[in-house]
This record gives C-alpha cells, sequence and structure tokens, in this order.
C-alpha cells in the first residue's frame, strides 16, 4: 500500500494526541493534587494540539475535504465514520477537563470525570482507527487483531513518554510513570513483534490461480496496460525486502532499544539529566513510531496485486 | 445508507464473461471507456494523455495470463471489471454513503455528490475494480452502463452494457441472475461458471466460463514416417542416415 503522508502524520500525531489525553484524564483522576494548572495546560494542549494536527492532517488525504463532514452519517457500517464520530464527541468531555483543570481553582469532580470520560473516548478512537486497517480482508497484513493490539500500545508508548518528559519538565517528577512508561516500551515491542511474526509467516490468503480461477500454474503474461495507474500506485506499491529489513531494524532501535534506555537513564539519574533523557526518549520514540507506521503501510500487500502477476509474500528482493 | 440492502435484490443484473472465447483484443474496455466517458460517471479522465507517461480512469481493463497444462499451456486473456459483488465490502467502508448497493437490481454505484475521495472503497475491493480520478477528486467504478440498461431512447437490443454490446467474439453476456431461465444462468450452470477469488467472501454476481478443455480425437498432423516408405523419400532418408 502506498504509504501516503497524510495517513502517517493522521495516524501518528492522533496516536499521540489520544494517548496523552489517556493518561492526563486518567492520572488527573487517580492522583489527589494534581500538578499545576500550567503542567495541565501544557498536557492538554499537546494532547488537542496533535489530535487535531492530525484529523486535519487526515483531510488532507481527501479529494473533497470540503465534504469531510458527511463521513460522520454511516457509524452503522463503517469504522472510518465511527472514527469521526468518535473522535469529534471526545472534544467535548475533553474540553471541559481542560478547562476545568487550567481555568477552575477547585479541586470538583466533575472535571475529573469528565477527564475519565476522555480517557475512554480516546481508546475507543484508537480502536476505530486501527479497525479502518484491520476490517480489510483484501490487505491479509492488516487483517488481524495485532493491528488493534499495536496501534492501542503505540498510542499509549508514546502519550506515557510525553507524559513523563513533561512532569520531569514542570518539576512534578513521578518514577512510578517512567518505570509504566519503560514496561510500555516492552510490551510495545513484543506486540510489534507478535505482528511481524504472524503477518511474516501466515500462509497467502489467496493465489493468482484462484484469483483468476484458472488452477495451479498461472503467469501473467501480459498486463491490461503499459503505464503506471491509480491500482498500482495506490495499491500495488512495493518495498525491496532489503530495505525492509533495514528499516524494521530502524523502528525497532527508534521506537524500543533507545527509548528503553533512556528509560532506565531517567530512573537511575536525577535532575537535568533524568528530564533530558525523558524528553530525548519521547522524540526518538516518535521519530521510531513514524517509521513503523510507514512500515506499516508499505510492506502491506493488497490482493488486487495478483492480477498484476505478484504471488503474495513475494515482496520485490 | 451504507450498509447493505437489508433483503435480496429482486433482481441480480451482471455479466459472464466466457475465457475460453475471449480472444484479447481491448475492444470491450475501450467501448466502456467511449460510452462512459460521456456517462454517468463521465469524464473519465486521462492525465497527460499524448505525453510519456499516460494515464487514466478505466472501468474495464484485460489481462492476459499464460495457464501450464499436461499439453503444454495457453494464453487465457481476462477481462476485468466490478462484479456488483452482493456482499460488497466497498459499500460498507464508505464514511458517507456514497458507495450503495440498489436494491432493485444489485448495481453497485458511487454517487459523486456525496464522495469524499477518501479511497478507502478502492483498499476494500479485492479486486482492483475502482478507480479514483485524481482531477475530479472521486471515486470511479463501472456503473453496468446504468445509463444505457434502462434508456428508452436507446434501441432495446442496444440496452445491454458496452462492453456486451461491442465484444466481437460474443464472450461477453448480460441477464439476470435471479431468473434461473436468463442466458446468464443458464450458461452458468452449463459451463461451470464460477467465482473470481472466493476466499474473500465478497459472492461476486458476474461469473467466468472456465476455457475449454482441448477437444479429445484432434491430434496434431504428424510427420510421415519415411522409414518404411519406398522411392525418393526413402532413398533420401537411407542417405542421409548413413
Amino acid at each position: 500500500m502506498h504509504p501516503a503522508g497524510s495517513i502517517i502524520l493522521f495516524t501518528t500525531a492522533s496516536g499521540l494526541g489520544y494517548g496523552l489525553l489517556f493518561i492526563t484524564g486518567i492520572y488527573a483522576a487517580l492522583v489527589p493534587n494534581s500538578p499545576s494548572p500550567t503542567f495541565g495546560l501544557a498536557a492538554l494542549g499537546i494532547a488537542l494540539g496533535t489530535v487535531t494536527l492530525g484529523l486535519l492532517s487526515s483531510t488532507f488525504h481527501l479529494g473533497h475535504p470540503e465534504r469531510a463532514w458527511r463521513a460522520v452519517s454511516q457509524w452503522r457500517s463503517s469504522w472510518l465514520s465511527r472514527e469521526g464520530v468518535l473522535a469529534l464527541v471526545t472534544y467535548v468531555p475533553a474540553a471541559y477537563f481542560a478547562i476545568g483543570w487550567v481555568f477552575l481553582d477547585t479541586d470538583i469532580g466533575a472535571w475529573r470525570t469528565s477527564g475519565i470520560l476522555s480517557a475512554l473516548l480516546a481508546v475507543l478512537t484508537v480502536i476505530s482507527t486501527s479497525m479502518i486497517y484491520a476490517s480489510i480482508k483484501s490487505i491479509p497484513r492488516w487483517h488481524n487483531c495485532w493491528v488493534p493490539a499495536t496501534y492501542l500500545l503505540f498510542a499509549l508508548l508514546s502519550g506515557l513518554l510525553w507524559f513523563d518528559a513533561l512532569l520531569r519538565l514542570f518539576g512534578h517528577t513521578q518514577q512510578n510513570i517512567t518505570l509504566l512508561a519503560t514496561g510500555c516500551v516492552v510490551v510495545a515491542l513484543l506486540a510489534k513483534w507478535a505482528y511481524w511474526r504472524k503477518t511474516d509467516n501466515d500462509a497467502p490468503v489467496a493465489t493468482i490461480g484462484t484469483a483468476t480461477g484458472l488452477g495451479a500454474k498461472v503467469t501473467m503474461l501480459e498486463p491490461p496496460h503499459t503505464g503506471e495507474n491509480y491500482l498500482l500506485k495506490e495499491m500495488g506499491f512495493q518495498i525491496a525486502r532489503k530495505h525492509a529489513v533495514k528499516l524494521r531494524r530502524a523502528a525497532i532501535f527508534l521506537t524500543f532499544l533507545i527509548p528503553f534506555c533512556l528509560c532506565v537513564l531517567t530512573l537511575l539519574t536525577s535532575g537535568t539529566t533524568a528530564t533530558f533523557s525523558a524528553i530525548l526518549a519521547a522524540i526518538i520514540a516518535q521519530t521510531g513510531i513514524v517509521v513503523e507506521r510507514w512500515l506499516f503501510f508499505a510492506e502491506a500487500q493488497h490482493v488486487m496485486s495478483l492480477y498484476y502477476g505478484r504471488e503474495l509474500g513475494n515482496e520485490a528482493s | 445508507m451504507t450498509s447493505l440492502p437489508a433483503q435480496k435484490s429482486k433482481k441480480r443484473l451482471g455479466l459472464v464473461i466466457d475465457l475460453d472465447i475471449c480472444v484479447g483484443c481491448h475492444a470491450c474496455a475501450v467501448n466502456c471507456k467511449e460510452w462512459n466517458t460521456g456517462g454517468y460517471h463521465a469524464p473519465l479522465t486521462d492525465t497527460n494523455p499524448y505525453g510519456a507517461d499516460p494515464q487514466g480512469v478505466w472501468f474495464n481493463r484485460i489481462h492476459s495470463f499464460e495457464v501450464a497444462n499436461d499439453t503444454g499451456g495457453r494464453t487465457v486473456h481476462f477481462p476485468k471489471s466490478c462484479l456488483h459483488c452482493d456482499n460488497a465490502p466497498c459499500v460498507t467502508v464508505c464514511p458517507t454513503g456514497a458507495s450503495y448497493k440498489r436494491a432493485e437490481d444489485g448495481i453497485v454505484l458511487v454517487e459523486e455528490a456525496k464522495c469524499i475521495g477518501c479511497k478507502l472503497c478502492s483498499w476494500a475491493c479485492p479486486y482492483g475494480a475502482r478507480e479514483f480520478d485524481e482531477d475530479v477528486g472521486v471515486m470511479k467504478k463501472c456503473t453496468l452502463c446504468i445509463d444505457r440498461i434502462y434508456n428508452e431512447k436507446l434501441e432495446e437490443v442496444d440496452r445491454v452494457p458496452a462492453c456486451v454490446s461491442t465484444c466481437p467474439a460474443n464472450a461477453r453476456h448480460y441477464g439476470d441472475f435471479n431468473d434461473p431461465n436468463s442466458k446468464v444462468s443458464q450458461i452458468v450452470v452449463e459451463r461451470g461458471g464460477y467465482d473470481l477469488m472466493p476466499e474473500m467472501d465478497c459472492a461476486p454476481t458476474n461469473k467466468y466460463l472456465p476455457p475449454r478443455k482441448p477437444q479429445s480425437g484432434v491430434k496434431g498432423a504428424s510427420l510421415p514416417d519415411a522409414d518404411n516408405s519406398g522411392g525418393f523419400l526413402g532413398w533420401l532418408d537411407r542417405l542421409l542416415s548413413d
């Protein structure tokens, strides 16, 4: 699949935003003395800012962005529509949560409750985003339960790392949050590893033989057109296997191994060093998540490619 | 509404494509382009049509395959267009209701005015039947020539899809699959018409007829055995064998 920049930005930025909104909402509800309003402003500002950036970016992918409002109508059948509805609904409790924390100088339960509600809606929105991809049977690498699992874990990972970095930056250091982030790095790595393991080893769901109904020994003699077309550009994107291997390695280093080491460094040190390494961990992991998301698209083969003589599982070598 | 029709449609209109007969002339694709660039989805935009890298929207494309078998192999020309599936995934993923399946005849259509151009329907279709028009910013697809088959301004004989009307080999048939007496229903039973990629559970309406097996009793001409013949050929054979 063609790795469109707008969709990669959409899923990674909104993932970060919803992850941060989730952890902020839960934290505000659980920790009796919430950090300062300025911290609330920074955390929720970044969360809602990146969510908005992601959602706006997704409209750049559209042929007719001015009609985007129509996308909330088909929530009964379409995950994309559900994602749109949930994303919009989430703004309501999130806005009240943010206003309550930053401006209402009282520790009232209402804005804490709206924080929990925002966290819940953030989870549902990320699940809907992932289900846009996981519901597509024509793309075998996406049509499995590891897709929602990794989308959720990656959102949580970037949310936790940024939350930890912000806490330290504003002088509200919480070693427990760093510990949680460290654990999340490990779990997210295991989930992504499981995703790769499954999707690399799955038997092809279809072959050129079943796509054409012509039996076991079918090869393409002539493509239907001599040039490119929409189908080949959008769904026939091929990534060389050697590049895929290198990029997977880069994703593993950037998303997991380096942030893990930096998290440990954060736990073992204090003051400026700890703050700096927490910020660095968040930035590097975010870069890794972008690489991972690019690969999520680039490595995914569409069964339509069978009609162009490419068997599934045979990426260009 | 992008939910599929709750009840089975009264009619199920679609095509039968005979892979035994198709000669791969691309006339169906050309006539499809010609009709539809002035029809429901007009225009079928071409970008850079006279340049080095021409591209454009087509609803029907002819792939050619080589099929190996016991006696060697054969070339199979393989026209592919929207199969108007009963269980169309391109319909249910649509967030706006632009993509829909008609309850009356099962035709899958895109209402351009509602299409936001998110391309998700083209991802959901396993057959690569939908093509995005980058110039207009909307998804386009085969309409089964809805503007021909119900067009009372046309002679009745012309009320068939453009691809069917133009096929010089009669490899394409159009009709109602819900009517067991229709030509398409009967030919599918008779010739073992099948679904493409049944693993995808799309229940396509269009059916394909397999290439016939080579007829038994027909042998290729063999060379006369020169060994046993006398005369000039026998003399020549003996001369060359030494």
